[in-house]
């Protein structure tokens, strides 16, 4: 595939920490994480989806003054950046293997609607939910 | 209104309360126990809670229990009875009389009007389907009912 959605960022507070979680607990992989002076381009990948990038950037100067930061980071503190959606496999396994290495689950994995799902976040405050594939779905 | 900032690393505990709302609404959430999970004092969390969501904690907590009340009203064949000890009120005529004071329905006629209505919303995730439900409680229950019974507040569903 050549054409279609390549990167989507996250603000997150802290880079580091955030690498930690989503390559350390969640098991993605770095794909780009380039400094420039105060600016850090930071993207991580799931290992199954080499076509898409997820960028972990921190709200801040130079590309954003500091009152735009601060209220951004007050909005993804408080949760309320937009859905995040992680499919999986099995949410029970994945909720087993994360929540050992001290992913804060908001929900435990609950079946309904003819699938499994849970909810965590992470430390910044983004919401993922996670959501087991359905068979055949599209 | 008056917008003021606040420290992300405090909104980020006050998150956690709400989550442990939000997935245990059903519960009793005392604001001790809910400051407990945020780490902050009683004396501040309510205020804390409130400037964060806008919402006082025990109303945000009504919003999520009448939301799963509707949920479970749509999609369950629960009773009423059922429904209303299951999301965390102690009695079936508050529940009744609040669900009402909210929604303009009661909780039998919500059910047969959703029952009615045919959704294609098969294709959103549960809980966004649920929470587009959510009732959104900008005043008090109690005051809201003051000015629908003094007719200047239209029903709003």
């Amino acid at each position: 595939m050549s054409q279609g959605v390549g990167v989507v960022g996250l603000y997150v507070r802290d880079q580091d920490e955030a690498l930690q979680f989503y390559v350390g607990k969640l098991g993605f992989r770095v794909h780009t994480d380039s400094k420039n002076g105060d600016y850090r381009w930071l993207t991580v990948q799931h290992p199954d989806q080499p076509s898409f990038q997820l960028g972990l950037y921190k709200p801040g100067p130079p590309v954003l003054d500091a009152a735009t930061a601060q209220t951004l980071s007050e909005i993804v503190a408080k949760g309320a950046m937009p859905p995040l959606v992680l499919v999986v496999d099995d949410c029970r396994v994945a909720y087993k293997r994360m929540h050992a290495v001290g992913v804060e689950f908001t929900q435990e994995p609950v079946s309904r609607y003819g699938s499994t799902d849970a909810s965590f976040r992470d430390p910044s405050g983004n919401g993922w939910k996670m959501i087991e594939a359905r068979k055949g779905a599209a | 209104m008056k917008f003021t900032s606040q420290d992300p690393e405090l909104l980020r505990r006050l998150l956690r309360a709400k989550d442990r709302m939000d997935v245990a609404s059903h519960e009793e959430w005392s604001v001790q126990r809910l400051a407990r999970v945020s780490h902050v004092s009683q004396a501040h969390f309510a205020r804390a809670f409130k400037e964060a969501f806008g919402v006082p904690p025990h109303r945000y907590l009504l919003t999520r229990r009448l939301e799963r009340a509707k949920t479970l009203l749509r999609d369950t064949e629960l009773s009423i009875t059922d429904i209303a000890f299951q999301t965390g009120w102690k009695s079936l005529g508050t529940f009744g009389r609040i669900f009402r004071d909210v929604t303009g329905a009661s909780p039998g006629e919500l059910r047969a009007r959703e029952k009615a209505a045919s959704h294609q919303l098969d294709r959103v995730p549960a809980c966004y389907l649920s929470a587009a439900h959510r009732p959104d409680l900008k005043i008090a229950v109690s005051e809201k009912r003051r000015l629908e019974a003094r007719g200047k507040l239209k029903s709003t569903k």
